[in-house]
């Protein structure tokens, strides 16, 4: 038996419990709360930040119309399906108008009997005319007798009575031709007003736009204002926008805006923002702005978007002044305070600061706390503590590297 | 003085590393059962660190929002934060689902729903930012498997990815996936499209609802609805010099909600809901506890009475019995001691890879050390008598 061998075996045994230790060294100080946190840093700079205000909204058209009878009735037919286009004034449904056309005829006879009456009206004028004019003569021719003496008095008074009835006749007949021509006057108005109710059965476009919904078909009864049709304006068509009020600073009409519609996310269009509404949503907390999609959008509305889809709107609002600038990462609360952890001879140390305005690729103003230069945690494994041990390493996730 | 000990180990050493790092594996696996419980307590103190509330608001009579459903309305919140001793108050809602990621693949993760600024944001990240738009951006635990800028989906919307966290998991160790307060509320009260036409065709067949005379009735209905006001709970952090039961009673008594601090969420998420499945990771570890205890007394003692015609020798030759006796035990210490490291580091290079939290503790280590020396010494007794009860004839047999 070599004598070396029990030699080379405890150093062996030597090397071997020298690696066992130092790996539970390894281990002891690299996991578990020995370890050193790993942390990435940024250093605090000066830029310009372009803010952004993000909403999502609803295409929907400024100018719609809801087409439907003033009258509880029954639709007679439609003339226009959804999609169609349409001029102001075409024809685009007609109500059943029931017994409306048979009272016409009956006022259109009744005017032929006015017509009638007032020509039996006039003859008799003429009649009662004629019998003035003899009683007239005849009285003259009396009155010239008996001023020579070769009537009696009451043979001329007789005359003379005579002349005054047919003078009354001649009124009456007269009044009575009036009458018939007021009673035409009334029975043309009472024609007029029926007609007009004809008329209002057809319902007519109220202005240029393309038919959207189709809500009624002919047969069915509609109470007065329901839609029979619904007609939008195509060339009127923009995003109402809703905006979380927290983030709606700089809200203003005019602001340019980039809207992704729903069906293209690849490409988005431009707009601006046509109107700010004075009424917020109190329960959503959100406020409403109309965006406007801009004028080479407009003329192709169909191939853009359709009412009612989701569009995600971006407004650019001005470039900020020149100030220190931090990613929103570094940002922490602690016990109720707005800080970040600044590395000061490696060791972090919270330290509270005023934030201002933000923007969308998340960094954000710090107004007052740190200065320029100074390093600051941005990521970590953990949550730090006052003074923790930290190791700055250049990026925690693999192909992430800022 | 010669070490006996030494010079048994050096004859067969490679005989005794085998064994000692066979049963280094074994203890291996028994702190990793250990850790695989401190990690269940610990996902659950997790959820809890991470909402950063010092009280949790729920609906009256429920111990929501992680052991059981609550839901009140979301303007709650503006009642609570009026009490005297609130600092700040925010919505939440959590609820648990299949997340699609761009490759099609589910993830289970509980989708947490946020008021950026407000507490129940992730306190830290590991990578990218935070939200900033009001809508469909998302911050996810890197457990979720999610890269930063892919788009996932929940229900019927895309979300961008936008920065990624570590260690925020459910108490279940589902990982978290954070989005807007207003996306979450939609996506949690969202039905499918087929449930949303069949509820529309549904109202519109109640006559109730649909009235001839009533344009608009049904459209109103309808919208209602589909709207949701709900949230989960309202996270509650302290101002300074109030104490938790000092603002959580007048909660209770005057606005009719259940209110919990943190102690007594602690005791809800620990004591009750992971008590089942952590009693039975409990009752595991100690089986394999007591079933490696056993192991290593039968490798001792099967190892001595493989030496016992050398021991016979040594007696034989008028070895004391104590130096035989220190002989064992030092053997079976070094063993253990043997067993413990290696058993130490495959636990912590095994630990990562385990798909929920396995958290090892220093104490827990210090314990399992502790124990295993003293079963070893324990073992050894056994072996030290047998080997003192030797006949020396035995060794010239």
């Amino acid at each position: 038996m070599n004598r070396h061998t029990p030699w080379t075996r405890r150093i062996g045994i030597g090397a071997l419990a020298i690696a066992l230790v130092a790996a539970l060294a390894f281990v002891a100080l690299r996991t578990g709360p020995l370890a050193p946190i790993k942390v990435t840093v940024t250093s605090v700079q000066e830029g310009k930040l372009n803010p952004a205000i993000f909403g999502i909204g609803t295409v929907e058209a400024r100018r719609s119309w809801m087409v439907g009878p003033t009258m509880a009735g029954r639709v007679l037919s439609v003339r226009v399906d959804v999609g169609d286009t349409v001029k102001a004034g075409q024809l685009l449904a007609e109500m059943d108008p029931v017994d409306l056309d048979q009272r016409l005829a009956a006022l259109d006879a009744a005017l032929a009997r006015a017509a009638s009456t007032q020509a039996g009206a006039q003859a008799q004028v003429a009649d009662a005319t004629a019998r003035r004019e003899l009683a007239a003569l005849n009285a003259k021719r009396n009155q010239d007798l008996a001023a020579q003496n070769f009537i009696s008095p009451g043979a001329l008074e007789g005359r003379l009575q005579e002349k005054a009835s047919a003078d009354a006749a001649l009124q009456a007949a007269q009044a009575n031709l009036n009458g018939s021509a007021q009673d035409i006057t009334r029975q043309k108005a009472e024609r007029a007003a029926l007609q007009q109710q004809r008329g209002n059965v057809r319902l007519l476009a109220p202005s240029d736009g393309v038919v959207t919904s189709r809500d009624a078909e002919a047969g069915s009864t509609v109470v007065a204002g329901q839609p029979v049709l619904r007609l939008i304006d195509p060339a009127s068509i923009w995003v109402r926008m809703r905006v979380d009020q927290g983030r709606s600073a700089g809200l203003v009409p005019g602001l340019k805006a980039r809207v992704v519609i729903r069906s293209q996310p690849q490409a988005p269009l431009q707009g601006q923002v046509a109107r700010v509404e004075l009424l917020a949503d109190a329960v959503t907390e959100e406020r409403i702005a109309q965006v406007a999609f801009a004028p080479t959008h407009t003329d192709t509305p169909a191939a853009t978007a359709t009412v009612g889809e989701l569009a995600e709107v971006e407004l650019q609002l001005p470039e900020t002044a020149s100030s220190l600038l931090l990613p929103n990462a570094s940002i922490q609360r602690l016990q109720g305070k707005t800080g970040v952890w600044r590395l000061s001879e490696g060791k972090p140390a919270f330290v509270p600061v005023r934030l201002g305005t933000s923007s969308l690729d998340g960094r954000v103003q710090v107004l007052e706390g740190l200065k320029s230069g100074d390093s600051v945690v941005v990521y970590s494994q953990k949550a730090l503590t006052e003074g923790v041990r930290v190791q700055v390493v250049d990026a925690l996730v693999k192909g992430s590297t800022p | 003085m010669i070490s006996l000990a030494g010079r048994d180990i050096a004859h067969s050493w490679s005989k005794f590393v085998l064994t000692g790092i066979g049963l280094g594996l074994l203890i291996g696996v028994t702190l990793t059962m250990a850790g695989v419980y401190r990690g269940m307590v610990d996902d659950a103190h997790a959820l809890l660190n991470n909402s950063g509330a010092d009280l949790w608001v729920v609906q009256k009579d429920t111990q929501g929002p992680y052991a059981e459903s609550s839901s009140i309305k979301d303007d709650v919140v503006r009642s609570v934060r009026g009490m005297p001793g609130v600092a700040q108050a925010a919505n939440v809602t959590y609820f648990t689902m299949q997340v699609q990621g761009a490759d099609g693949d589910d993830t289970r993760a509980m989708v947490v729903g946020i008021e950026s600024g407000q507490s129940g944001e992730p306190g830290y990240l590991v990578a990218g930012r935070q939200i900033t738009r009001g809508h469909y951006e998302a911050v996810a635990d890197i457990k979720t498997g999610f890269a930063l800028g892919e788009r996932i989906r929940i229900r019927r919307h895309d979300y961008t990815v936008v920065g990624l966290t570590q260690r925020m998991v459910s108490s279940g160790g589902d990982p978290m996936v954070f989005i807007a307060l207003k996306d979450a509320q939609e996506a949690q009260f969202l039905k499918d499209n087929d449930a949303i036409q069949n509820d529309r065709t549904r109202t519109a067949n109640n006559p109730a609802f649909n009235r001839p005379g009533v344009p608009g009735l049904l459209d109103a209905v309808q919208a209602l609805q589909s709207s949701s006001h709900s949230v989960n709970a309202v996270l509650v952090q302290l101002a300074p010099g109030f104490g938790p039961e000092q603002v959580a009673e007048p909660i209770r008594r005057w606005k009719h909600l259940q209110v919990f601090t943190r102690a007594g969420m602690e005791d809800i998420l620990v004591a009750k809901l992971i008590a089942t499945s952590a009693k039975q990771i409990g009752m595991f570890l100690v089986i394999l506890a007591i079933v490696s205890a056993a192991i290593v007394a039968f490798i001792i003692y099967t190892m001595t009475l493989g030496k016992i015609r050398e021991i016979a020798v040594l007696k034989l030759i008028g070895t004391r019995n104590i130096t035989i006796a220190s002989m064992i035990l030092q053997q079976a210490m070094g063993l253990g001691l043997i067993g413990f490291i290696v058993g130490k580091v495959a636990a912590t290079i095994w630990a990562p890879v385990f798909p929920k939290f396995v958290l090892l503790l220093t104490q827990d280590a210090f314990t399992g050390l502790i124990v295993t020396l003293v079963i070893c010494a324990l073992a050894s007794t056994l072996a030290i008598r047998t080997a003192l009860q030797v006949d020396p004839a035995a060794a010239i047999g």
